[in-house]
């Protein structure tokens, strides 16, 4: 009967009692294959009696029929063992597992994934206290050793336990684990954690997993449970300064206005002097509410409402500080970088960044180098793959608030989504800011866009013409360069090919260099809008992503696309470069409609097919368009 | 390094219990959607995890009303209890409850008895719930699920995918780090959310006992009437059950671990009528919650297949 039936059956209320005050610690095991992580998940799992006997049974069938024990139950079979998925291909990526005792309940996370180690590690660390780095004694430390404790560090776990497994193989031998855990502390010591402990394991066997073994008399630390169970996590938050980043503003009526959130470091109380970052605004709390009453102080991890004294601006993305230890704010940083998609990281490319509660658009500006994840040793490179981590500056649309990942989890992290596809594609770990207290300002200057603007009769913006190669767009945008010039105003057409044999002439056609190629160009015609001009550009631009960039460069209703929509067979058959014939031919690679995508797009301002309309016309239903919308005052 | 301090004696600060963690845990999960879903639902099947689910919705949004109303997918076999329970409760926590039937299912006469258990789930309840969501056009479903119910979902993100054909997609899930969730989504498609997704069984029970949540009677033992089929105790809650010649439903003490169908709920024989009896039993207990629901009794896969087929 496991502990709980034996004090349930006595008395259930106290037991409840008794339960109810528990504590919970999250972590994650490491391991290579077949170091025994699953059977140590399994044995602790089957220890503390959390499998009722329908499950039991069906452990004992699998065991006798799949199981690599012989007649002894297979453990492992309890966590990674399911016949039905792996026959259905299936693989778990991370999952997470549940057993308590009478002190804790603890999550686990399982990782079993090979191939994608690095980014399933990530997962799983990412919301540990503590991490087991499992290590066969009959191997000792090896390189997947070094690699999980960087993926642990690197993610922020301060507590390790190095579980020496599989002791029973090497006789007990102090000798063995004496010299596992002299390698490993000799590595380790670089890696910035707050405490180690080595416990000689047989995750088979049952040695120094409940309580310690009389095989290994010689051990002068705890058992594997017995320290999980103690093992104190939770000091570093709560003595941190107060961070409440807002999840949601609550306003039931105008005469409550309450900020949501999960505090996430430090604690609070009524009175306490606050500061908003990134406004600087200021006040005092006034009230901790609960749907139970007022608190009187609320610590790291509550999900909280507070209430402040003044009527300040705060709305989510804001966070709360302590008044006299405020969260830093920043638009430029430097942050490691672990990669999690197949599609690479391309620096430069928007992505949407995704903070504690926050989303920005932004970019990697600069890859600084890559990290070899089992060595450490830094590497040059253009991109992040699957599974590679970087060090990175990143530049964002609008100042976040943060702190460096290394003092806040939770305020230090992000996480990057693909604005195409809406994936998560990698994640973050913000080291620190690059702007240097904010003295870095734009250059004020007398003569502004809209002086510039005024003395040409206009409303400067980006006539950006997108569409196939051949589709017309540069006839077109020619067409509607005239008509301003006739009406007197002042343009300037940048065009694809006439950029790329000068500014852009180092740029050949991989999707790196595309997005590169657009960023360029955009960052011209943007200068050029400041300047008051009408741009015309007139380029492929296959990608959403960069087309959206470009938009969002320039202000609000200074960006115009115009979708030449005339269909690849169409452009195909005019073909006046004779491009399509080369690229069918194989000649040109990565051309756009026959072996690169293009990507049209959804909410183009104007879109015209100069397979239906002349050209002429559209040249007319562009200006049209900018006289109706005030851009010809 | 030496090993960290033992844990420090409770205290203004000591660490929050595993059930305040939780909780803080899902109450953050919920205003997360409630900030960036367009138009967020919360499932509400009227079992014990969906009261639990209720109660923390409550709590997340206090003062303010839960921004979302409540779906209850109508298979129109839901114990009569049940039906009395959600009536109740969603108008005393200010809930606007929509209920969902799919009429269609209903016109063809697709019930338990007549079409055997997989098409009644997969029409009245699997269709039903797609409708429902197509029809409302919900951005963001909560869902009550655990990770510790069945294999499958222990993989399952928290916040879990869902194409514009309602797929999941367990090979192609999201990573899912810290507590910052990717909730984008292109049109119609959708995210189920699952907030309880780190509770186990015990952590519902002693949750409920500790906040006092109202839940269905048919959690209680109490002498009802019942018959046995192919080995589950079935109670006979309406006339709609067809009795074999001579089968008589006699009356017995049960109660339910989870809560379905009738037809398709078997009752386990206890005498447990009070909130600590019923968790006392559950703690000696020898088998787990879910064998009482017919839908699992197949390969263990099956699960996994109808989530990929759209079942929650
Ligand atoms: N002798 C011995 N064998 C072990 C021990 N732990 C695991 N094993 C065996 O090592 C093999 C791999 O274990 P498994 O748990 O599947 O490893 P995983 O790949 O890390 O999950 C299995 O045959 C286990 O039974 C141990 O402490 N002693």
């Amino acid at each position: 009967m496991s502990h709980a039936a034996a004090a349930a059956a006595n008395d259930v209320i106290a037991y409840l009692d008794a339960h109810e005050k528990k504590s919970m610690l999250r972590f994650i095991t490491c391991g290579s294959v077949d170091d025994g992580k699953s059977t140590l998940i399994g044995r602790l799992l089957y220890d503390t009696k959390l499998l009722y006997e329908d499950q039991l049974a069906a452990l004992e069938a699998d065991s006798k029929k799949v199981g690599t024990q012989g007649d002894k139950i297979d453990f492992a079979l309890l966590v990674d063992g399911l016949a039905a998925e792996r026959e259905q291909g299936i693989t778990i990526d991370v999952a997470y597992r549940f057993f308590s005792t009478e002190k804790r309940k603890f999550i686990v996370a399982d990782t079993p994934g090979h191939e994608q180690y690095t980014r399933n590690m990530a997962t799983g660390a990412s919301t540990a206290d503590v991490a087991i780095i499992l290590i066969d004694a009959r191997q000792g430390v090896l390189k997947q050793t070094r690699r999980h404790s960087y993926i642990c560090s690197l993610l922020g776990i301060r507590h390790i336990v190095v579980a020496i497994n599989k002791m029973d193989l090497v006789d007990y031998s102090r000798a063995a684990f004496d010299k596992i855990e002299a390698d490993y502390r000799a590595f380790a010591s670089k890696l910035g954690f707050q405490s180690i402990v080595c416990i000689p394991l047989s995750a088979l066997d049952g040695d120094n997993i409940l309580e310690k073994s009389r095989n290994t008399r010689w051990h002068n630390g705890p058992a594997l449970l017995p320290y999980l169970e103690t093992i104190e996590v939770a000091s570093d938050l709560s003595e941190a300064p107060f961070r409440l980043p807002v999840q949601w503003v609550n306003r039931p009526n105008l005469d409550f206005r309450g900020f949501s959130g999960t505090i996430a470091a430090g604690a609070v109380r009524p009175g306490d002097e606050i500061v908003v970052v990134p406004s600087g605004r200021r006040s005092t709390v006034k009230s901790i509410v609960t749907r139970d009453g007022e608190l009187a102080a609320a610590g790291a991890h509550q999900a909280v409402t507070l209430t402040l004294a003044d009527e300040i601006d705060i709305s989510r993305g804001d966070i709360i500080c302590a008044g006299k230890a405020p969260a830093e704010q920043t638009d430029q940083f430097a942050a490691h970088i672990i990669w999690m998609h197949d599609e690479e990281m391309i620096p430069g490319r928007q992505y949407l960044f995704k903070t504690a509660n926050r989303m920005v658009t932004g970019a990697i500006s600069e890859l600084k180098h890559k990290v070899n994840v089992n060595t450490l040793e830094h590497m040059s490179g253009k991109t992040l793959e699957l599974n590679e981590v970087g060090f990175c500056n990143v530049s964002t649309s609008a100042a976040i608030a943060f702190d460096p990942y290394a003092e806040n989890r939770k305020t230090g992290s992000f996480i990057i989504i693909d604005r195409r596809t809406n994936n998560t594609v990698g994640v973050g770990m913000i080291d620190f800011s690059l702007r240097r207290a904010q003295n870095v300002h734009w250059q004020d200057l007398d003569v502004n866009k809209a002086a510039r603007a005024a003395s040409k009769h206009q409303r400067p913006c980006v006539l950006w013409f997108t569409g196939l190669s051949g589709a017309g767009k540069s006839t077109v945008a020619n067409l509607v360069e005239k008509r301003l010039c006739d009406l007197g105003r002042h343009t300037y057409t940048l065009d694809g090919d006439n950029v790329r044999h000068g500014l852009n002439k180092d740029l050949g056609f991989t999707d790196a260099d595309r997005v590169e190629n657009i960023r360029r160009v955009s960052e011209t015609a943007k200068l050029m809008v400041d300047a008051g001009l009408i741009v015309l550009v007139s380029f492929i631009s296959p990608f959403q992503s960069e087309r959206r960039m470009a938009r969002e460069m320039v202000g609000d209703g200074e960006f115009i696309e115009v979708y030449v929509s005339t269909p690849l067979s169409v452009c195909e058959k005019r073909d006046i470069k004779g491009l399509y014939a080369k690229a069918r031919r194989g000649e040109i690679k990565n051309f756009t409609g026959i072996d690169s995508d293009y990507e049209a797009p959804e909410n183009a301002e104007i879109t015209l097919d100069t397979s239906k309309v002349a050209a002429a016309d559209a040249a007319t239903a562009i200006v049209e368009h900018l006289k109706k919308n005030g851009y010809l005052a | 390094p030496a090993p960290a301090r033992p844990a420090r004696a409770p205290g203004a600060f000591a660490e929050m219990s595993h059930l305040d963690r939780l909780e803080a845990e899902a109450i953050h999960i919920m205003r997360e959607v409630a900030a960036e879903a367009e138009n967020p639902v919360m499932l509400y099947s009227v079992g014990k995890d969906s009261s639990v689910m209720l109660h923390l919705a409550s709590k997340a949004f206090h003062p303010s009303r839960p921004p979302f109303p409540l779906l209850h997918v109508d298979t129109t076999w839901k114990f009569r209890d049940m039906y009395r329970h959600r009536d109740t409760i969603a108008k005393e926590l200010g809930f606007d409850l929509i209920v969902h039937i799919n009429e269609d299912g209903v016109r063809q006469g697709v019930g338990p008895f007549t079409h055997g258990s997989a098409i009644h789930t997969d029409i009245m309840k699997t269709q039903a719930l797609k409708q429902a969501l197509d029809k409302y056009k919900f951005d963001v479903a909560f869902g009550g699920a655990r990770r510790d119910e069945e294999k499958s979902r222990a993989k399952e993100r928290i916040f879990s995918f869902r194409s514009a054909q309602h797929r999941w997609d367990p090979k192609n899930q999201r990573p899912e780090l810290w507590d910052i969730y990717n909730t984008k989504i292109h049109k119609g498609e959708s995210i189920r959310v699952f907030p309880i997704s780190n509770w186990t069984e015990l952590d519902i029970w002693q949750y409920i006992y500790r906040e006092r949540i109202p839940i269905p009677t048919l959690y209680f033992a109490k002498e009802r009437p019942v018959v046995e089929r192919d080995g589950s105790i079935i109670m006979v809650d309406d006339d709609r059950m067809p009795l074999a010649k001579g089968e008589k439903p006699k009356l017995e003490m049960v109660r339910f671990r989870t809560l379905g169908c009738y037809p398709l709920t078997g009752a386990v024989r206890s005498s447990a009528t009070t909130l600590p009896e019923v968790i006392q039993e559950m703690l000696v207990s020898t088998s787990s919650e879910r064998q009482g629901r017919t839908i699992d009794h197949d390969q263990s896969a099956s699960m996994e297949k109808k989530k990929q087929e759209g079942y929650f």
